[in-house]
């Protein structure tokens, strides 16, 4: 008679079930919720859902267009046009903050002590300031600030510099997408920075004696020995800064760099179609994502540990 | 002789350490040449000092900046007695007066905000101010601030959702998560200020401060969960076997025995994610709000300023590092303190 069941309320596994009951019924109606009033209000100013209008002609002008496009075009094609850009912006970032970041996260563990304070200086003013001002400071003072076309300005013959932007080797950048890419690559390169020089430090020491005592000078051993071990710690947080990088392109709003958020918020300014803008915008920025993950994740794999 | 030892060490200690020297020298005085040129002989700095009242509360009626001044009694009084208790005893729990602050800072710090939110906004006995004319600066420490504090228990009931072993719970939390981060932050923005309103009731409107707040929530809430998360995944699991078998019950576990130690685990990442939430205020002024970076657009509207963007930008920069830098430089102190 003692072999009583402990009330129901003492039991673990009611609560496991019940809680995940009361979550399920929490959040179908919320959803239903949220659904009516969304579809309520719609009705009230005469939208309907659906993704039709995106066959209707866009008829704005796109400044930047890597792909033929004029406003006849349809908003699929002015869609694509914002995406191409912003891939542009996201591939020569990644490259170029890769660059600056690791460059400027080496220097911060120089031996130099003018090489290590001058990067700890940058680090400290790139980081502790919004991007959106970096990218208007960048835009509004420094490329509008550049000479006409006709007495542009050369370096070494390599870049030119003037109001129609950057030229390298005779390939014009124009200067919305220069400021993007210099604002984002300046920025991230200092988040970058950090994980570098935090990824070098955490490999032993006596690595580096034993890369120095084979005989090897001290940018082999970088080279060879700590940089390759550093990477299993810089990866993961690295993976991070890329996916910041490309979802901040969405600044390009602000200097009007037409990349797809661009594109998109026009579209939705012109249509009214809320809902459908932003599904079509959380979609591309998703799969962009997971892509990027999917590729860092690659990379992860090949310089882990192999146990066997 | 010890200066040029040290010249040799740190500077020349090796032919390509000379050269990078040489070249950092040639660098640092063509930049502070250049800089202190345009500084003193081309910037016009009366864009900021005319507009400085602009720059810290915008279009706040000028006749009850006594309110304002007493906020800003109040913090700092607060932000003193908190920084000298964490700070300047070596050890916090020896400490009489220390044993005795301690409990009352947090309770403290919560009256204080509303005390604050009311002398700013008004209401109950003093004129109300309307949130349109809360701008510059002021909106942006109130924004960072009511965002962070937000975003704090949101994002650890997510973390918890997350490590949960209930599985629908555990997805739930996860999609949330995986959504908000993958969205760009100005996308998550204009979510709250054109999409909320069609997910609410017809006669509910929100004010737009309170949308971006819900904004900035969303958005933080999910890097919180992943900030805590790490410091949860951080606690053997004997830790909770441990309570659990003294009788504690889940609730009382997670409370007592294994937050305390993931969120002290993690404070480094939440004071960094507090600055990025501070940075990120920036981007109101793209939806329409007049906070510091806002209330810098419209002084650069007005014809008497038109292309003093340098300035008004070096300035406005200037300001947001102070906050950014003394915040990771507390952050750095505390870290110490609680270390050990």
């Amino acid at each position: 008679m003692t072999n009583s069941k402990p009330p129901i309320w003492r039991d673990s596994l009611f609560w496991q079930i019940a809680t995940q009951v009361i979550a399920v019924v929490l959040a179908i109606s919320i959803v239903v919720i949220l659904g009516m009033n969304l579809n309520r209000n719609l009705r009230q100013l005469g939208i309907n859902f659906g993704f039709d209008f995106l066959q209707q002609q866009a008829s704005f002008d796109i400044g930047e267009t890597p792909i033929n496009y004029s406003p006849t075009d349809n908003y699929i094609r002015a869609l694509l046009i914002g995406l191409l850009n912003s891939l542009k912006i996201a591939v020569t970032g990644i490259i170029l903050t890769t660059i600056v970041g690791i460059t400027a996260g080496i220097a911060r563990l120089s031996d130099n002590w003018l090489v290590r304070n001058i990067s700890s200086v940058y680090v400290e003013i790139f980081r502790n300031t919004p991007l959106l001002l970096q990218l208007l400071f960048w835009y509004f003072s420094v490329f509008l600030n550049f000479p006409k076309v006709d007495n542009k300005v050369s370096v070494l013959g390599v870049f030119g510099f003037s109001q129609n932007g950057i030229e390298v080797f005779g390939v014009n950048f124009s200067p919305e997408f220069a400021t993007l890419l210099l604002g984002l690559t300046f920025y991230t390169g200092a988040f970058i920075a950090e994980i570098v020089r935090g990824g070098i430090k955490s490999v032993a020491k006596g690595q580096w004696e034993a890369g120095r005592s084979l005989g090897l000078k001290p940018g082999l051993v970088m080279r060879f020995v700590i940089f390759p071990q550093a990477l299993r710690v810089i990866i993961p947080p690295l993976t991070s800064q890329y996916l910041n990088l490309t979802k901040n392109s969405s600044l390009a709003i602000a200097i009007g760099y037409p990349d797809v958020y661009f594109v998109a918020s026009t579209t939705f300014n012109q249509t009214g179609k809320a809902v459908e803008v932003m599904l079509l915008i959380m979609f591309t920025y998703l799969i962009l994502s997971l892509f990027i993950s999917l590729m860092m994740n690659l990379l992860n794999r090949s310089v882990q540990i192999k146990e066997r | 002789m010890n200066m040029l030892s040290w010249f040799r060490k740190n500077l020349f200690s090796t032919w390509y350490n000379g050269l990078s020297t040489i070249v950092c020298l040639i660098f640092i005085f063509w930049a502070i040449k250049n800089i202190l040129v345009w500084s003193f002989t081309q910037a016009q700095w009366q864009v900021v000092y005319l507009n400085l009242h602009l720059f810290l509360v915008g279009r706040y009626p000028q006749v009850l900046y006594w309110r304002i001044w007493i906020v800003a009694g109040i913090i700092t009084v607060l932000g003193l007695i908190t920084w000298g208790v964490f700070t300047k005893h070596q050890n916090v729990i020896k400490n009489r007066f220390s044993q005795f602050i301690i409990p009352l800072l947090a309770p403290a710090w919560l009256l204080s905000f509303a005390i604050n939110i009311w002398l700013i906004g008004g209401g109950f006995g003093l004129k109300s101010v309307s949130t349109n004319l809360w701008n510059g600066l002021l909106l942006t420490l109130l924004m960072a601030t009511v965002s962070i504090i937000l975003s704090f228990p949101f994002g650890v009931l997510l973390a918890l959702g997350r490590t949960s072993k209930l599985f629908i719970i555990r997805w739930f939390s996860i999609l949330y998560i995986e959504i908000f981060r993958g969205l760009p932050l100005i996308g998550i923005l204009f979510l709250a200020q054109v999409m909320l309103p069609l997910f609410l009731p017809a006669d509910l409107r929100l004010d737009r401060l309170v949308r971006g707040i819900a904004g900035l929530v969303l958005f933080s809430a999910a890097y919180m969960a992943e900030n805590v998360r790490g410091g949860l995944q951080s606690i053997p699991r004997g830790q909770s076997e441990a309570a659990k078998a003294l009788g504690l019950n889940t609730p009382l576990i997670l409370i007592f025995v294994v937050l305390p130690q993931a969120l002290r685990a993690v404070i480094p990442a939440i004071v960094g994610q507090f600055i990025g939430l501070f940075k990120d205020t920036s981007l109101l002024s793209l939806v329409g709000l007049v906070e510091l970076t806002g209330i810098a657009r419209t002084i650069l509207a007005q014809p008497r300023f038109l292309g003093k963007y340098a300035e008004v930008y070096i300035f406005i920069g200037f300001v947001y590092w102070i906050f950014c830098y003394s915040m990771s430089f507390a952050a750095r102190k505390l870290e110490k303190q609680l270390g050990n």
